[in-house]
């Protein structure tokens, strides 16, 4: 009893302040992919080199559109090794409302060589469009807001009922980190809850697979409205790795209707933090 | 030929009993050797082989090569822990009579991989104690999915029928109590079917393969450098371990070996993997019998090591560190410092978490005598890993096979005969203590030189096994190469796949409140045995 105490006494407060302070991440850590759209020479060797499809090509008629998908994207940072136009930031917050939110494109003019030059349209997608966090509001602090806001909608707190639909058990392991004492979750008022019953998220992450299908449909039947879905990791948004084939039906998407896609393989427990807060304000528009 | 000193005996041993049978004998590499014979000499065989030897079988898989050798092969790969090589027996089954006698009776072990063969392959077990489908559920039509004339893109027509038939249990007062495949807590799917009198478990049926992802189809689908992350995907919590046996398969399909540099950094990355997640189960299991207070300071010290990790790798999980002929990234001073400071700083209070546990009586009353898997029972499984070693069986690839840097370590192996929950705990301490030496180990060996180097173009028509002793056992990669740098088939073997059906032995006579616990003890991976 008194080890206990005294143990816990001796290590003190370990949770973070996250989002209040910006998530403690090492500069080595490989987020998001960044391209330089406008000097891109040429997309091919870093298509090729991606596991998941994440960066590909479409050629027509003397023009290429190159397209980097969030999506599927595992961070794997291969495509930086082979194109220096490809940086990986350590940005892991990239979580968004809509799945077009998370792919960027940009036509180009092939040359004949197969390379291509000179960026007719610029990328769809400005990274000020990206949704994140201002973390730069005044006197409130945005994790105080998400709480008003919770506790708005949901009388102080959200349940969240996680299902694995498919995945490998990595976002697993990341989502059981959200409720280690440094992230702790429940300091939103947030709580991962035993019963799709007494759940206001669900927390889907894998791409589907056929076994798993009917299961994710009924556990959705079974909340009660309103209801929100997160779709988490690469294989959570698009299928990742495994696509669709024959035992598997892709991303979330596919089966359930999804507001909020958490990109990542996995997502570190700071994206999964973001994306859930950020379902919570899309909550307020319903 | 290049075979062992330790083999040859046994080999030779082998030639003589079955004189004139064995068709052809190749050993491509000096632990690894294969022997071709006819399908019906596989029970004689694999019976003198464990018997004479205390040769286990560790995979038993198909290959369907209908298209080169006009035939499906069956493979038993055998693991002689003494003579620190395998010897994998290859036989063919016709594909006008797709059929093969089980050894589950004999190796009640096999009888999932048998049946998985059955239902993805198409061939058809003849003398098995349970031949329903397993790796399919019942609700799928007739397919076959690992034959070369099945799409991997093939879109399946929607679900009808019963998902699974389960065995009824009857009798007075025996109700059933079926729980999953959508769990209370954060963990993956399956269900599980107790049929209960009273509390104590009289009986647990387990269905599983609800994250059946066609992983092994879809290796032969990807070209090889995509294959090392798909192989990260296996099963998440062992990234690090099962990219590294598939790796590890490449790279003796091509002939070549790592740089040393490179095998002791994955050594560290596998003592790192095996870390955090000993350190996660023993917080879990704590929480199961209702001490939180040490699940959050296991949790803290994890999340110490997941961010080491992410320093090191750039990942958390370790992805992404791995490919074919060393590591991706090497490590500067800094960053290998940093690691010297996780293991001064985590050992002391690790050792003072567990001394809370120690110290506990509510809690060791709930550990002990909990789950216990007898070592018997365990044997005749073929249980691995954290498990075998709880029941009494002493074995380690590091120790045993070493790879990676493990041949310049000197390892010690707890080794419980007691099997219950709180020895599947202990061997977890045991080995993070040990893990912390290790680490400390390497960082003070670590030879200079380059991380990596090129492969090329695997030869066609290789085949090669891969394995890697994770944290959570034995890992298997078994792979045969094709043309124009494309695998024909990749056959993973996770430790789970082998430990399931212990689970279901490990909690007869236990009352269902303890199941979380005695699960968690195992700690088997879902996506690992589905794929």
């Amino acid at each position: 009893m008194f080890g206990v105490l005294g143990k816990s006494l001796s290590t003190g407060v370990v949770t973070e302040n996250y989002p209040e302070t910006p998530p403690a991440i090492s500069a080595r850590a490989r987020g998001k992919p960044e391209i330089d759209w406008a000097n891109w020479k040429d997309a091919r060797p870093a298509a090729a080199i991606c596991p998941t499809g994440a960066i590909s090509h479409q050629d027509t008629n003397g023009q290429r559109v190159a397209k980097l998908d969030l999506a599927s994207c595992i961070f794997c940072g291969l495509c930086a090794e082979v194109d220096k136009t490809i940086r990986m930031t350590n940005i892991c917050e990239c979580a968004a409302r809509r799945r077009e939110e998370l792919s960027a494109s940009a036509s180009y003019s092939l040359k004949s060589d197969g390379s291509h030059e000179k960026m007719i349209s610029p990328p769809a997608l400005q990274p000020s469009n990206h949704p994140t966090l201002q973390r730069n509001e005044p006197l409130e602090t945005l994790g105080r807001q998400i709480q008003e806001r919770a506790n708005k909608m949901f009388g102080r707190s959200l349940h969240i009922r996680e299902v694995d639909a498919g995945s490998c058990n990595g976002c697993e392991m990341e989502i059981v980190n959200l409720n280690s004492p440094v992230y702790d979750i429940e300091r939103f008022g947030i709580h991962f809850v035993a019963s799709p019953r007494h759940a206001d998220m669900l927390l889907v992450t894998g791409p589907v697979t056929r076994n798993m299908e009917l299961a994710l449909r009924k556990t959705y039947d079974a909340m009660p409205a309103p209801r929100l879905v997160v779709a988490v990791g690469a294989c959570g948004c698009s299928g990742g790795i495994f696509g669709v084939n024959y035992a598997t039906r892709g991303g979330v998407d596919s089966v359930i209707p999804v507001d909020i896609y958490i990109p990542g393989c996995p997502p570190n427990p700071h994206a999964l933090l973001h994306g859930v807060l950020l379902a919570m304000r899309r909550m307020q528009k319903k | 030929m290049n075979i062992s000193t330790e083999l040859l005996p046994i080999l030779t041993g082998l030639q003589k009993r079955f004189r004139g049978r064995i068709e052809a004998v190749h050993s491509p590499r000096a632990n690894e050797i294969y022997v071709h014979a006819k399908l019906d000499l596989v029970a004689g065989f694999t019976a003198h082989l464990c018997r004479k030897w205390q040769a286990r079988l560790v995979s038993l898989f198909a290959d369907d090569a209908r298209e080169t050798e006009a035939a499906f092969h069956l493979y038993h790969v055998f693991a002689l822990d003494a003579a620190h090589g395998f010897i994998i027996l290859r036989v063919p089954v016709p594909p006008d009579k797709p059929e093969f006698a089980s050894l589950a009776n004999a190796i009640p072990g096999v009888n999932w991989q048998e049946r998985e063969v059955q239902d993805l392959f198409g061939l058809k077990l003849i003398g098995h104690p349970n031949p329903r489908r397993c790796a399919l559920h019942d609700d799928w039509p007739e397919v076959h999915p690992l034959r070369k004339d099945f799409d991997l893109r093939t879109q399946l027509p929607p679900f009808e029928g019963e998902r699974h038939k389960f065995i009824p249990v009857e009798g007075e007062g025996v109700f059933q109590v079926p729980v999953g495949p959508v769990h209370a807590g954060i963990i993956e799917p399956g269900h599980f079917l107790f049929s209960v009198a009273g509390e104590p478990v009289l009986y647990l049926q387990l269905r599983l393969f609800y994250v059946h992802k066609g992983t092994e189809k879809l290796f032969e689908n990807l070209p090889v450098q995509h294959c090392v992350r798909l192989a990260e995907s296996i099963s998440g919590d062992s990234s690090f371990a099962h990219a590294t046996a598939f790796c590890h398969a490449v790279e003796r399909a091509a002939n070549v070996d790592t740089p040393p540099r490179a095998k002791f950094l994955r050594s560290i990355c596998l003592e790192l993997e095996r870390l955090y997640n000993h350190i996660g189960d023993i917080g879990a299991i704590c929480t199961d019998v209702a001490f939180a207070t040490v699940n959050m300071h296991c949790m803290r010290l994890k999340e110490r090591v997941l961010r080491v990790n992410e320093l090191l790798t750039g990942n958390r999980l370790l992805r992404g560190m791995a490919c074919p002929g060393g590591v991706r990234f090497d490590f500067d001073a800094d960053q290998l410092k940093a690691l010297s400071q996780l293991v001064v700083e985590l050992r002391p209070d690790f050792d003072s978490v567990v001394a809370l546990i120690e110290n506990s009586s509510s809690t060791l009353d709930r550990l002990q005598n909990t789950g216990v898997l007898k070592p018997k029972v365990a044997l005749d499984l073929g249980v691995v890993g954290i498990a075998g070693r709880a029941s009494g069986f002493d074995h380690d690839l590091r120790r045993d096979f070493p790879h990676a840097a493990y041949d310049q370590l000197k390892i010690a192996v707890p080794v419980y005969q007691t099997g219950d929950v709180q020895h599947r705990m202990q061997v977890r301490i045991d080995e993070v203590r040990e893990s912390f030496s290790l680490i400390e180990q390497l960082v003070a060996k670590l030879p200079g030189g380059p991380v990596r180097m090129e492969i090329g173009e695997l030869p066609a028509g290789a085949t090669a096994l891969g394995y890697v002793e994770g944290w959570r056992g034995e890992i298997f990669h078994w792979i045969r190469t094709a043309p124009g740098n494309r695998l024909a088939r990749c056959k993973v073997k996770d430790p789970s796949l082998q430990n399931w059906p212990a689970l279901s032995e490990a909690i007869l006579g236990n009352i269902v409140p303890d199941f979380p616990v005695v699960n968690k003890s195992f700690n088997l991976s879902y996506s690992g045995t589905d794929r």
